[in-house]
C-alpha cells in the first residue's frame, strides 16, 4: 500500500543571528585534518559554518532533487548555517563573483551540475569553494543510476562535511527503528535522514532493541512473536533470520561484540535478568554477570574489553561497567551517581563517554558522561525520551522522543546545542538504531 | 534564513495506514494475536479453568508500584494454581509478567520479568514444579490499558497465568 509521508525536518532552538571570525574558519579549512570545528562565536549560539549551496543546473529535469538532500544533511548535523543562494545556476568555478557570495555572508560555496546521460545514468559534479581565498576546495564527478540520486546527495553532503569540519560524515549511513502502526509493528531500516525507509519485518505482536552487526549486514533484535521475548539476528541482504537466544524464560537486550562474533544478550534462564555472551549463530552460551538483581541493557566498548549496562544492584537503576573476560559480581563498577534512575547506556565509538537516559524528576532524557571525567551533560530536555543510539562519528545522538503523545525519532548534536526531529506523519516510531559508516565509500 | 525545511515525500511503507494515537494498544487476549501457530482453546483442556465459579480462572496477580511481591490478596489465587500444577503433573503454566510505560523498554522487560519469577517463587514453594512454569516478561510492550494515569499504570503491573493450550 502506498502513503504519503511528510518527513518535517524542524530545526529547533537554533540560535540568534551571531558573528565568527572568518579568518580563523579559513584557517581551519587549511587544515583539513583539524579533528573538531571550534569556530569563535561572538553572542553565544550555536557554531556554524555559513555555506550557499546553488541549486545544481539542470537538476528540475531530475525526479529527486541533489541540492535539497545536501542542504537538509548539512543542516542537520547542527555544524552548517544555509545562506541565501537564489541566482542562476553555475557551472563552472570561473563563473562565480566572489563578492557577491562574500556580502550574502557564505564562507562555504558549492555550485553543482547534472546531466542526464543516454543510458539514463545522471552524472552529477559539483565544485566546493572558498569564498575569501577565492579558491576551489575541492571538486568530485559521479555517475549514478537515476534511483540512486539520493544516495549520492548524501555522498555529496558527507565529502563537503568532512572537507570543512575534519570529521567523518555520516550522512550514508542508515537507522533502524520500529514502527507501531495500529496493531502493526515494522522493524524499519532507512537513511539516516528518515528517507527510503524499507521493512524489514512485520509482526502483529512487539518488536524491540535492534542493533546493527558492526559490519552493518545484520541486525539482531527481540521480538515478541512467540508470546514472549526472543532474541533474532536477521541478514539484511537475504531477508533469512535465526534465534540466536530462544531459551527458557525471557531473551532480550542483544548487543554485539566489536568483532561480530558475539553477541550479549539477557536472559532470566537461571533466574533474574542477567547478562550472557552467545556466539552470532547461536552456539556457547556463557554467562557473564552475577547478581541477584537486574542486570541488562549491555553495550561493548570499542575495544571489545568491557561492557557498561544497567542494573538495580544498588536499588536504583545505575549504569555499571564489567570486564568481558572472567567477570564476577565483585569487578562491575558503578558510573552514574547523579539521580535515582539512569538506562540504556551507549559507548561513544571513540569509546571515551556514553550517552544514556537520565531521569531528572518526571522527564526522561538524553544525556552524555565523559569516562574519565564522569563530568555529565544533559542534552535535551523534553519529557519522554528513549533509546539513545550515537552516530558513526560521535557528532550526533539519535533517539526516540514524544510530540503530542506520538513516538518520533529526533537528533542531537553531540554538544545539545541543535535538535531536530525526524517525524513521519503515519505510525507511532520508537527504539532507534544508527548503523554503522558503509564499509566502501 | 529558513528556521523550518519540509520536504515532503512520496513514501512507500509495506505497512498499511492506520490512526494511532497511543503508543501502543489494547490486545485483549494476546494468545489469538500471536504469529506463531498457538492452537486456540484446546479442547483437553480442563472445564474447571474456564470455571467462573471457580478461583482458577482468576488469571491476574497485580502489584504496587515499583513492588514485585505478591500481595496478600493475591496470595489463595496463586496458591490454587500452584494446587492445580501439583494434582496435574501434566499441565504447563506460562506466566507472562507486565510494566507499566515509564522509563527504558529493557529496563521495564526486566521489571516484568521479577513480577513473574515471583508468582513463580511462590508456586513452587506452594508445590509447583519447576519444569511445569515458565516465567517470561513482555515488560511494557503489551499494555492492558494505554492511559497514561495512575489506573492505566496499575493495570498493567501485573502478571498473567496462562495455561499450555489457551
Amino acid at each position: 500500500m502506498t502513503m504519503k509521508v511528510d518527513f518535517m525536518l524542524t530545526r529547533s532552538r537554533q540560535s540568534s543571528r551571531h558573528t565568527f571570525t572568518l579568518a580563523f574558519l579559513l584557517w581551519l579549512i587549511s587544515t583539513p585534518l583539524q579533528a573538531a570545528l571550534d569556530i569563535e562565536i561572538f553572542g553565544g549560539g550555536a557554531t556554524q559554518i555559513p555555506i550557499a549551496i546553488v541549486p545544481f543546473a539542470a537538476e528540475e529535469k531530475l525526479k529527486q532533487s541533489i541540492t535539497a538532500v545536501v542542504a537538509a544533511d548539512l543542516q542537520r548535523s547542527g555544524l552548517f548555517r544555509l545562506v541565501d543562494s537564489s541566482g542562476p545556476a553555475l557551472r563552472d568555478p570561473r563563473q562565480i563573483v566572489y563578492p557577491d557570495w562574500k556580502n550574502r555572508g557564505a564562507a562555504a560555496l558549492v555550485i553543482g551540475s547534472t546531466v542526464i546521460l543516454p543510458d539514463g545514468q545522471v552524472e552529477v559534479g559539483f565544485h566546493l569553494m572558498d569564498v575569501a581565498k577565492q579558491v576551489q576546495l575541492t571538486d568530485h564527478i559521479m555517475i549514478v543510476p537515476a534511483d540512486r540520486l539520493r544516495a549520492a546527495a548524501h555522498q555529496i553532503a558527507d565529502i563537503i562535511y568532512e572537507r570543512l569540519t575534519g570529521d567523518v560524515g555520516v550522512f550514508s549511513t542508515r537507522i533502524a527503528y520500529v514502527v507501531k502502526q495500529g496493531n502493526k509493528y515494522a522493524l524499519q531500516v532507512a537513511d539516516a535522514d528518515g528517507f527510503n525507509a524499507q521493512s524489514i519485518i512485520e509482526y502483529s505482536e512487539p518488536i524491540i532493541s535492534p542493533a546493527w552487526s558492526p559490519d552493518g549486514t545484520q541486525i539482531a533484535y527481540v521480538s515478541f512473536e512467540n508470546k514472549k521475548p526472543v532474541v533474532y539476528v536477521q541478514t539484511l541482504a537475504t531477508r533469512s533470520r535465526k534465534a540466536v537466544a530462544n531459551f527458557k524464560g525471557s531473551n532480550s537486550a542483544p548487543a554485539w561484540s566489536p568483532d561480530g562474533k558475539k553477541l550479549a544478550v539477557v536472559l532470566s534462564l537461571q533466574g533474574g535478568s542477567q547478562i550472557f555472551l552467545v556466539n552470532a549463530d547461536g552456539s556457547g552460551l556463557q554467562r557473564l554477570s552475577q547478581s541477584s538483581g537486574i542486570d541488562t541493557e549491555p553495550n561493548f566498548s570499542p575495544d571489545g574489553q568491557s561492557i557498561i549496562f544497567t542494573s538495580d544492584r544498588g536499588g536504583s537503576p545505575q549504569i555499571y561497567r564489567m570486564p568481558v573476560t572472567g567477570a564476577a559480581s565483585g569487578t562491575a563498577e558503578r558510573l552514574t551517581f547523579e539521580g535515582s534512575y539512569n538506562v540504556s547506556p551507549h559507548h561513544s565509538r571513540d569509546g571515551k563517554s556514553f550517552t544514556f537516559i537520565h531521569r531528572n524528576s518526571a522527564r526522561f532524557n538524553v544525556a552524555v558522561q565523559d569516562l574519565a571525567t564522569r563530568q555529565v551533560q544533559l542534552l535535551t530536555d523534553s519529557r519522554f525520551d528513549e533509546s539513545p543510539s550515537p552516530a558513526p562519528n560521535d557528532k550526533m545522538i539519535l533517539y526516540a522522543t514524544e510530540v503530542k503523545g506520538r513516538g518520533i525519532l529526533a537528533v542531537v548534536s553531540s554538544d545539545g546545542k541543535t535538535r531536530q526531529e525526524l517525524s513521519m506523519q503515519a505510525g507511532d516510531v520508537r527504539e532507534p538504531a544508527w548503523g554503522p559508516l558503509p564499509r566502501v565509500r | 534564513m529558513k528556521k523550518v525545511i519540509s520536504v515532503l515525500l512520496i513514501g512507500l511503507l509495506s505497512a498499511c495506514a492506520s490512526q494511532t494515537t497511543q503508543p501502543t494498544a489494547v490486545e485483549e487476549k494476546p494468545a489469538a494475536q500471536a504469529a506463531a501457530p498457538v492452537a486456540p482453546a484446546d479442547p483437553n483442556l480442563n472445564p474447571i479453568l474456564r470455571d467462573p465459579n471457580n478461583i482458577l480462572s482468576k488469571r491476574s496477580v497485580y502489584y504496587d508500584y515499583d513492588s514485585f511481591v505478591v500481595k496478600n490478596e493475591y496470595r489463595p489465587l496463586v496458591q490454587a494454581h500452584a494446587q492445580y500444577l501439583r494434582d496435574n503433573a501434566g499441565a504447563r503454566v506460562l506466566l507472562q509478567g507486565n510494566a507499566d510505560e515509564r522509563g527504558s523498554r529493557e529496563y521495564n522487560l526486566a521489571l516484568g520479568q521479577k513480577r513473574a519469577d515471583s508468582v513463580k517463587n511462590a508456586m513452587t514453594l506452594s508445590g509447583a514444579k519447576d519444569s511445569q512454569i515458565e516465567a517470561v516478561s513482555l515488560g511494557e510492550e503489551k499494555p492492558r490499558a494505554t492511559g497514561r494515569d495512575e489506573a492505566s499504570w496499575a493495570e498493567n503491573r501485573r502478571t498473567d497465568i496462562r495455561y499450555q493450550g489457551e
